[in-house]
C-alpha cells in the first residue's frame, strides 16, 4: 500500500471515529463500541474497495454492504456521509423523530443502507440472497456483509453458513468484526466461538484471519477474496472494542445502549480532537 | 375433489410458462407444500434453501433486490411462527417484494398432529404491517389469485391446504384483493368465511333454509385488507354474523370481522373456529367434527347469534 493511501485511509478512519463519537453524544445513546471497533474495516471497504456511490446506489449492478451488525451503523451513517451520501448535519437527529438515521439501519428511510438490519443473523442471509440473485442474473457486482462476534451465536448464521457453501457464493465475501466482547461479557463466557476459523473452514468458506485495523491486511484479505472460486470467503478480522476512545477500549460497558456523560465524554471528544459537539 | 396444495403447484407451472418474473423457494418440503411439480418442471426457478425456514425468509429479501419475485413456500407454522420474526425484520418492515405462501393449514392438516396444524398464522401475518393476508376457498379461486398477489407489490401471506377440498366457484371466479364477495343472498344472519369453511358455511345456508332461516353467505378470501364496506353493509342488512374459519378463534378472520363491526355496525357476532386449544392427530374430517368446524357448528353459531339479535331488538 502506497503511503498516500495509507494517509489518506488514516484520515478517512480518523475522521470516522470522530463521528461515531459526535453521533453518539448527539443521540445520547447507541452502540459506540461495535462502531468504533469496525472503522478500518468500514473505510478501507468504502474508500478502496466496492464501487457503490450516490450515483449508482440504485444501479442494479451496484456492489452491496449489508451491515449485519446493525447496532453498529453509526459507522455505516458515517462513512455514507464522507461518500455524500446525505449531509453531516443529519448525524444530529440520529434516534430522533423525524431523523433520516434510525437507531438501526432503514433502506427506506437513510440513502445508501441495503437493509433494515438490527436483528441479529438475518443482514448475513439477506446478503446471501443478494449474491444468490447477483449469479443468477448474472451479474458481476459482489457482496460484502460485516458480522459481529456475538452475532454467530444465532443459529441463522449457521443455517445461512451451510447455504453460502452449498450455493458456491464466490461473489460475497463476509467480515466478523471479532473485537471479543458481546453485551454482556467476553464471548468466551458467553458461548465459546473457538475455534471459530476451523468452523467456516469445515462450513466450506475460504477462510482468513487479519487484524483488522490493519488496512494493508484488510487490503490483502479482500485482494485474495477475489481470487477465491467456487465457495464464499470469510475474514475473520481481530479488532479491539472500542477501538480510539482509550477508556472504551475493552470494556464492555460500551457495547451498549449508553453515551458518554460528565468527564468521560469531555475526554472521547477530546481524543477524536474536539473540544465540543457543536 | 382437489387439494390445496395441488393446485397451488399447478397454478405455479401455468404462470411460469408465461412469465419469468418469480423463482420459487423451499425448505426441503415440497412434496408438502405442492411445490415438486414446479421444482421438476422448472429447475432453475427452483431454490432449495433446506430445512431452514428463518435464512430462507431472509435470502428471499436478499433475492427480491435482484429483479426477481421470491415466492417462500413452506408449513404454515414455520412461516408463521419459526422465522416470522424474519418475514417481519427482512421483508415488512423493509418492504421488499416477497410473497409467503403456506400449506399445512388447522385442522386440515389431520394427521400430523397439532406441531404441523397452524391455527395462529392468520393473527400472527395480520398484526405485522405491510403483510396482506389472503386465504382462497378452493383451487379455482387460489389459481385466480395467485398472478394477481405477484403482481400486488409488496409483502403477501397466503394459506393454500393440504386435504382434498370439493370446489365452491367455477374456472371464471375473478379474485380481486381486499373484497369478499357475497356467494348466497340471505336476510336474517350472515356467515363470513374462510379457506376450508366456505363450503361448510354453504352447506349449513343451505340447511338453516329448511329451517326458516335466511342466511347470506360470503368469502373473504382477503382477510387484509379486510373488506370492511361488506362487512358493515351485511352487518347493518342482517343484523347478525357468523364467521367461520379453520384457525383459533383469536385474532384471525373472527377476531377481523369483530374489530370492523364494533367500529361500524355494531351488531352480535359468533365466532366459529378452534376454540384456544390445541387439537390433536386425526382424520381432518373426524377433528373438524370434534373441534366444531362442521357445517352443523355453523348452524347452531347462527341460531345463536339469531338469539342475541332478538335479544338486542327487545332491548331496542
Amino acid at each position: 500500500m502506497s503511503e498516500d493511501i495509507y494517509i489518506e485511509l488514516s484520515q478517512k478512519a480518523k475522521e470516522l471515529r470522530k463521528y461515531i463519537i459526535l453521533m453518539n453524544c448527539y443521540a445520547g445513546s447507541g452502540h459506540p463500541g461495535g462502531a468504533l471497533s469496525s472503522v478500518e474495516i468500514i473505510t478501507y471497504l468504502f474508500h478502496r474497495e466496492i464501487s457503490f456511490f450516490p450515483d449508482n446506489r440504485n444501479d442494479p449492478d451496484r456492489d452491496r454492504f449489508v451491515l449485519s451488525k446493525g447496532h453498529s451503523c453509526p459507522v455505516l451513517y458515517g462513512v455514507l456521509a464522507q461518500k455524500g451520501f446525505f449531509g453531516v448535519e443529519e448525524f444530529k437527529r440520529l434516534r430522533h423523530v423525524e431523523g433520516m438515521l434510525q437507531g438501526h439501519p432503514d433502506r427506506l428511510k437513510t440513502p445508501g443502507v441495503e437493509f433494515n438490519s438490527g436483528s441479529l443473523g438475518q443482514g448475513f442471509s439477506f446478503a446471501l440472497g443478494c449474491a444468490l440473485g447477483g449469479k443468477r442474473a448474472g451479474r458481476g457486482f459482489r457482496v460484502y456483509v460485516l458480522l459481529g462476534d456475538g452475532e454467530l451465536n444465532e443459529g441463522q448464521v449457521w443455517e445461512g453458513m451451510m447455504f453460502g457453501a452449498h450455493y458456491r457464493l464466490d461473489n460475497l465475501v463476509a467480515i466478523v468484526d471479532y473485537n471479543k466482547y458481546q453485551s454482556d461479557d467476553l464471548c468466551s463466557n458467553v458461548t465459546a466461538l473457538e475455534p471459530l476459523a476451523e468452523k467456516f473452514t469445515a462450513f466450506g468458506w475460504h477462510t482468513m484471519e487479519i487484524d483488522g485495523h490493519s488496512f494493508q491486511e484488510i487490503g490483502d484479505a479482500f485482494k485474495e477474496a477475489r481470487t477465491v472460486k467456487g465457495r464464499p470467503s470469510v475474514i475473520i478480522a481481530h479488532t479491539v472494542k472500542g477501538k480510539g476512545i482509550s477508556f472504551m477500549e475493552n470494556n464492555p460497558v460500551w457495547h451498549g445502549s449508553l453515551a458518554p456523560q460528565g468527564e468521560e465524554r469531555v475526554r472521547a471528544l477530546r481524543e477524536c480532537g474536539l473540544d465540543d459537539i457543536g | 375433489m382437489t387439494t390445496m396444495r395441488e393446485a397451488f403447484g399447478e397454478a405455479l407451472i401455468e404462470l411460469a410458462r408465461t412469465r419469468d418474473d418469480f423463482v420459487v423457494l423451499d425448505a426441503d418440503v415440497a412434496g408438502g407444500t405442492g411445490t415438486a411439480v414446479f421444482r421438476d418442471a422448472f429447475p432453475e426457478r427452483f431454490i432449495q434453501c433446506a430445512i431452514a425456514e428463518q435464512n430462507m425468509m431472509s435470502v428471499a429479501a436478499g433475492l427480491s433486490t435482484t429483479g426477481v419475485v421470491p415466492i417462500v413456500t413452506c408449513y404454515a407454522v414455520f412461516a408463521s411462527m419459526r422465522a416470522v420474526e424474519q418475514a417481519r425484520n427482512s421483508i415488512a418492515y423493509p418492504e421488499f417484494n416477497v410473497k409467503v405462501i403456506a400449506s399445512h393449514l388447522g385442522l386440515d392438516v389431520g394427521p400430523d398432529g397439532p406441531t404441523h396444524q397452524a391455527i395462529e398464522d392468520i393473527a400472527i401475518y395480520r398484526a405485522i404491517p405491510n403483510f396482506r393476508v389472503v386465504a382462497p376457498a378452493d383451487p379455482f379461486e387460489l389459481k385466480k389469485a395467485l398472478p394477481v398477489i405477484l403482481d400486488t407489490e409488496g409483502p403477501v401471506y397466503m394459506r393454500t391446504g393440504r386435504s382434498p377440498v370439493p370446489y365452491v366457484f367455477d374456472r371464471d371466479v375473478e379474485f380481486e384483493l381486499g373484497r369478499g364477495k357475497v356467494l348466497r343472498e340471505g336476510m336474517d344472519v350472515t356467515i363470513i368465511a374462510v379457506g376450508v369453511m366456505v363450503h361448510r358455511a354453504l352447506d349449513a345456508a343451505e340447511v338453516l333454509e329448511g329451517e326458516g332461516v335466511s342466511a347470506r353467505v360470503v368469502n373473504m378470501s382477503t382477510i387484509k385488507p379486510i373488506d370492511r364496506e361488506l362487512i358493515a353493509e351485511s352487518a347493518s342488512r342482517t343484523g347478525a354474523l357468523v364467521t367461520a374459519e379453520d384457525h383459533n378463534v383469536i385474532g384471525g378472520l373472527g377476531g377481523a370481522v369483530s374489530e370492523v363491526v364494533t367500529s361500524t355496525v355494531p351488531v352480535p357476532v359468533e365466532r366459529v373456529g378452534i376454540r384456544d386449544r390445541f387439537a390433536e392427530s386425526g382424520d381432518p374430517n373426524d377433528l373438524a367434527e370434534k373441534y366444531g368446524l362442521t357445517a352443523e357448528a355453523i348452524c347452531a353459531a347462527a341460531k345463536r347469534v339469531l338469539e342475541r339479535k332478538a335479544a338486542v331488538s327487545a332491548c331496542g
